[in-house]
């Protein structure tokens, strides 16, 4: 079935439209080449009797009616896998642009990836620890979960990312590897991950798939599922634990809005396709563990919440398929805290699983739900300190304002080369607490106070 | 048996349109393509139809057939059904597994239930007995806990010609044949097969007089609902829905309960599957999962069996209401179902409604919702149906279409809250913007068997709230100092009610599930606290000196200090309350 179409029918921003084409599957990926010489990809998103609409990845620039030989390769996008893809960067449609040639295929997947079917899944419950208070304290990262980070432009997502990346650790000695997706990030925040994982000495144990801003748009859709289908490889196949760092998924929904309204969709909230959820869902699902096998697949995806927005339909729907989410605050951001992160809407949903006896120290689950409490106390108190003043408050909730004061100057607050064991970060959690009274700690029962409360503060009155 | 058949004419997603000869019917089921791929026709036209496929059609191609099945998209009915975990269109998980690993491959056509099993079977209907639609003709036990009636299909009746003797049969054997006046014989097995979107038909529906007691003292207590009753549970991410509709699932007392996992997380479906498994039902002592059913259709597989997955679940569960059990249906969440309407209703080019959900979204919540309710069956047992629906409302804005539609056709409401659950209160039904209508039904329930004060208890304790919230915006701008002692009791008395009693927490061996009897006695002992709070008020006796004998803190840690067996010892704090405050009355003499 070696033969070509010769020209075309249809150019529609990034479609193009073929007739008569006979024996086409959905989903399968055509191979167009310009009489320049230039060879692109496309996938068929639509066929009408032998009319096949085609979707070019990198975009239809250059092309004309006539210029074209298509081919139809008869398969899905693939992805050539092996153990030497570790160390090596690909574009977004998973070439190689770092120079050192083809990968030698030990394997080819289907990029989209196949539901992992829930009877074969196995419950997450191993954490991983990644060094920040924030997140280990309170809100646990758990192998094979996915975490999104919430941010807004500006604010320090791709050091927290990058941070997080050097230091996770996974507290047995098996193996590690980073697969990193950029989606129409720029080309120095780019290099920024290049040269802090070459810093971090990771270098060898990361894949990059770069999509940069300048890059075509619609190869975005496609750079999320190469990096997965290569995560999937080598937590599945090699048996390793796979931390995914993917981003920025607002460009990546940005890219999937353009597509639809160039294929005429009908649009849902916001201009988004009503398949969002579904389509995002693809991905995130991807995280997970398997029954009987080693590895793991664990996803942080950062986004930029447009306007700062939580309820935007982006991290909305995310937020709906992710097990919880870091959110980044621009107020702690503008106090010159690193990393801004807000901890009462963050929440890691598999956290209550993974820590705890056995896991991390038994003191945990109990100290990190009376830390929410009481800092959740603290933003009630601020507020009434703004309409009556600092000075009318009670003992009590000046306590309170201190501790707030204290938590996020010390706990939320850390070094960009600050590394925290989780026996730090619990003692950390201790020590700031113990600024309460003992009778407010209602979260807590009597043995842990006697084994942890630092009483010395309360005798300094 | 060759089928009719047509051709794949056009594919888009899920979407494919079907041409060719002959003639399709609504609603159809149909094998598309090579591989067989499982669809549904959902338009019909001049010269073909609309199907919509329930697997990935990843490399389907124009041209291939589509093979006619001439029977509505069904589902299989028969023992064997509890204990498993389906996808949306009951294709058994195990099975797939067992199949093609774990990755979920397409075209596999497995049956739904195991058919090489041997039920121990007892006939229970003679020669020579009539036998109409309904009525139970063999019986066998299940599970440890549930026994299996096997009900005549719908439109089947006769004499019984011939009943096998008692024994094991697998689903497909005949233990029954019937002979109706006219001489039609009809052969019947264990197993039969029912259109997911046509309700089961009963002999009358009831009124609903009976709570489904959850062990949740909010759910219990303050916003119960009736057996055979609909709730909607909505809530942004991260409040909580899933774990209150987990601890549901656990401690319900409905005997049977259907868990339909709809476009959600792979890892909760998991998470469902070990617990379960671990589980000891409390009032059988058989495992949990011996009364349940699991669907999982995650968010990452196809979306028309999403839409699906809601149907198969409620067809499933009338059938065991039919044999007479409760059974309880949690769909999680009906949110990712409307949105698979919305997605299949966009690729059909429908003119959308209201945020891109088709016009007829609204009918299709009410229809879903009205398959609850408490009947009596055609032969004759009295079952019910309880409807727990969560609701993922966008951006947490109950405005939405599916949460007010939702709202339209269900009689109880628990609002999920987001600052609830930033302070870590769960669950996090917000008292305030939750409301039951069933309560007022079940008032004479509540007094035959809790207690005739339970009515007032509740009462006062929603009263108390209610104060407390109008006092919380005062508060709110001038702090709580200043607040008139019989008020700051109030305060005192309804964050005892919050922290002590609506708050529960789910990873506590005592406080995961909590009897009824120990509620009403928790709300007797605060209330108790406030009365004679309100004495020393009145007295003009400061309100600090009750706090600093430390009987709030001990009143809150009830829950966790006084085991749900010894309901006794709730006598000793009505006690302790007693003495206190009179002795603060004496010393203030």
């Amino acid at each position: 079935m070696d033969f070509s179409y010769m020209g075309l029918n249809e150019i529609n921003g990034s479609l193009i439209v073929l007739d008569h084409v006979a024996d086409a599957a959905y989903d399968e990926i055509v191979k167009i080449e310009t009489t320049e010489g230039k060879s692109l990809l496309g996938k068929v998103i639509a066929i009408e009797d032998q009319r096949a609409v085609i979707q070019v990845y990198e975009g239809t620039k250059g092309l004309s009616l006539t210029n074209t030989k298509t081919k139809f390769t008869g398969r899905p996008m693939e992805l050539a896998l092996s153990k030497e893809i570790l160390g090596r960067i690909f574009d977004g449609a998973g070439k190689p642009i770092d120079g050192l040639g083809e990968i030698y295929a030990e394997k080819k997947v289907n990029v989209n990836g196949v539901p992992i079917n829930p009877v074969s899944r196995e419950y997450p419950r191993n954490y991983i620890q990644t060094g920040f208070s924030c997140i280990d304290g309170m809100s646990t990262l758990i192998r094979g979960q996915k975490l999104p980070i919430f941010s807004g432009s500006g604010m320090k997502h791709n050091q927290f990312a990058a941070q997080i990346a050097a230091q996770a650790k996974v507290t047995d000695n098996s193996e590690f590897a980073i697969v990193f997706a950029a989606m129409g990030v720029k080309n120095d925040v780019a290099d920024f991950f290049k040269n802090s994982f070459a810093q971090s000495g990771a270098l060898s144990k990361v894949v990059m798939f770069l999509n940069l801003a300048n890059d075509p748009i619609i190869e975005r859709i496609i750079t999320p599922r190469c990096a997965l289908a290569a995560a999937e490889y080598l937590a599945f196949d090699c048996g390793m634990h796979v931390l995914v760092i993917m981003t920025d998924i607002t460009s990546y929904c940005e890219a999937l809005r353009e597509l639809s309204s160039s294929k005429g969709e009908i649009p849902g909230r916001k201009g988004y396709p009503g398949y969002l959820y579904s389509d995002l869902a693809s991905m995130y699902e991807r995280a997970g563990m398997i029954k009987g096998k080693a590895g793991s697949v664990t996803q942080v995806p950062i986004l930029t919440m447009p306007n700062d927005d939580i309820s935007h339909p982006i991290p909305d729907l995310t937020g709906y398929i992710t097990e919880g989410q870091i959110v980044l605050d621009r107020a702690l951001d503008n106090m010159g805290i690193y990393p801004p992160v807000s901890v009462l809407p963050s929440l890691s949903r598999l956290m209550k699983d993974g820590i705890g006896e056995g896991f991390t120290r038994a003191d945990h689950p109990d100290l990190s739900n009376q830390l929410f409490s009481a800092y959740s106390k603290v933003q009630e108190v601020r507020s009434l300190a703004q309409v009556i003043g600092e000075d009318e408050l009670t003992p009590t909730d000046k306590k309170y304002l201190e501790f707030g004061e204290v938590f996020e100057r010390e706990f939320i607050n850390q070094g960009q080369n600050e590394n925290r064991t989780m026996e730090q970060t619990l003692e950390l959690g201790w020590r700031i607490l113990s600024i309460l009274p003992v009778s407010e700690l209602d979260r807590l029962d009597q043995a842990l106070l006697d084994q942890y409360y630092v009483k010395s503060n309360e005798d300094g009155e | 048996m060759e089928n009719e058949k047509g051709y794949i004419y056009a594919i888009n997603g899920p979407v494919v349109i079907a041409k060719g000869g002959c003639s399709f019917s609504m609603l159809e089921m149909v094998y598309v393509g090579k591989q067989r791929l499982v669809g549904e026709v959902i338009k019909v036209s001049d010269d073909g139809a609309t199907v919509q496929v329930y697997e990935e059609t990843s490399g389907l191609k124009v041209g291939e057939p589509i093979y006619k099945t001439n029977q509505p998209m069904s589902v299989l009915l028969g023992p064997g059904i509890l204990k498993s975990i389906f996808d949306g269109i009951e294709r058994p998980l195990k099975v797939l597994e067992e199949r093609s690993g774990a990755f979920i491959a397409t075209g596999l056509n497995v049956s739904s239930l195991d058919e090489e099993k041997k039920w121990e079977v007892t006939i229970t209907c003679r020669e020579g007995d009539e036998l109409s639609s309904g009525q139970v003709y063999a019986t066998c036990p299940e599970t440890a806990s549930i026994l299996h009636k096997c009900l005549v299909p719908n439109g089947v009746k006769g004499r019984v010609k011939k009943a096998m003797p008692n024994g094991s049969y697998s689903i497909h054997d005949t233990v029954v044949e019937l002979e109706d006046e006219t001489g039609n014989k009809t052969e019947l097995t264990l197993c039969q097969k029912w259109p997911i979107r046509n309700p089961r038909p009963v002999k009358e529906r009831l009124e609903l007089c009976k709570p489904l007691i959850t062990g949740q003292r909010v759910i219990d207590s303050l916003f119960p609902v009736a057996k055979g009753g609909a709730v909607a549970i909505p809530g942004g991410f991260g409040t909580g829905k899933t774990m209150t509709q987990h601890q549901l699932a656990k401690w319900s007392d409905a005997d049977i309960i259907v868990y339909v996992g709809c476009g959600e997380r792979g890892n909760e479906m998991t998470q469902v599957l070990e617990e379960f498994s671990e589980l000891i039902d409390p009032r059988t002592g058989a495992a949990l999962t011996d009364r349940t059913v699991l669907i999982a259709n995650t968010s990452n597989m196809p979306v028309a069996a999403r839409e699906a997955s809601i149907y198969t679940g409620i067809t499933l569960a009338e059938y065991y209401r039919d044999m007479g059990y409760n059974v309880a249906i949690m769909a999680d969440s009906t949110s990712r179902w409307a949105e698979a309407l919305r997605e299949i209703s966009g690729r059909l080019e429908e003119m959308p409604a209201e945020e891109g959900f088709p016009a007829y979204l609204p009918s299709r919540i009410a229809e879903f919702y009205e398959r609850a309710g408490y009947v009596d069956s055609l032969c004759g047992e009295k079952g019910s149906v309880t409807i727990i629906g969560a609701v993922s409302p966008a951006g947490s804005d109950f405005s939405e279409p599916v949460t007010q539609n939702t709202k339209r056709f269900t009689r109880c409401f628990w609002a999920l809250d987001k600052s609830l659950a930033y302070q870590r209160h769960y669950p996090a039904i917000h008292w305030m913007d939750s409301y039951t209508e069933y309560f007022d039904d079940l008032i004479p329930w509540y007094q035959e068997h809790v207690s005739p004060e339970f009515p007032s208890c509740r009462g006062r304790i929603m009263h108390i709230l209610q104060e407390e919230d109008k006092l919380q915006q005062i508060v709110k701008l001038i702090g709580a100092d200043v607040l008139p002692e019989d008020q700051k009791l109030i305060m005192e008395i309804s964050r005892l009610i919050r922290v002590g009693f609506l708050q529960q927490n789910a990873f506590h061996a005592i406080d995961t599930y909590v009897p009824i009897d120990k509620q009403l006695r928790m709300m007797q002992v605060i209330l108790h606290l406030y009365d004679r709070g309100m004495e020393l008020v009145r007295k003009s006796i400061p309100l600090s000196q009750l706090k600093e004998t430390g009987i709030f803190e001990d009143i809150i840690k009830i829950k966790y200090d006084v085991r749900n067996e010894e309901i006794d010892k709730m006598e000793s704090y009505r006690q302790r309350i007693d003495t206190l405050t009179d002795e603060i009355l004496k010393n203030n003499e």
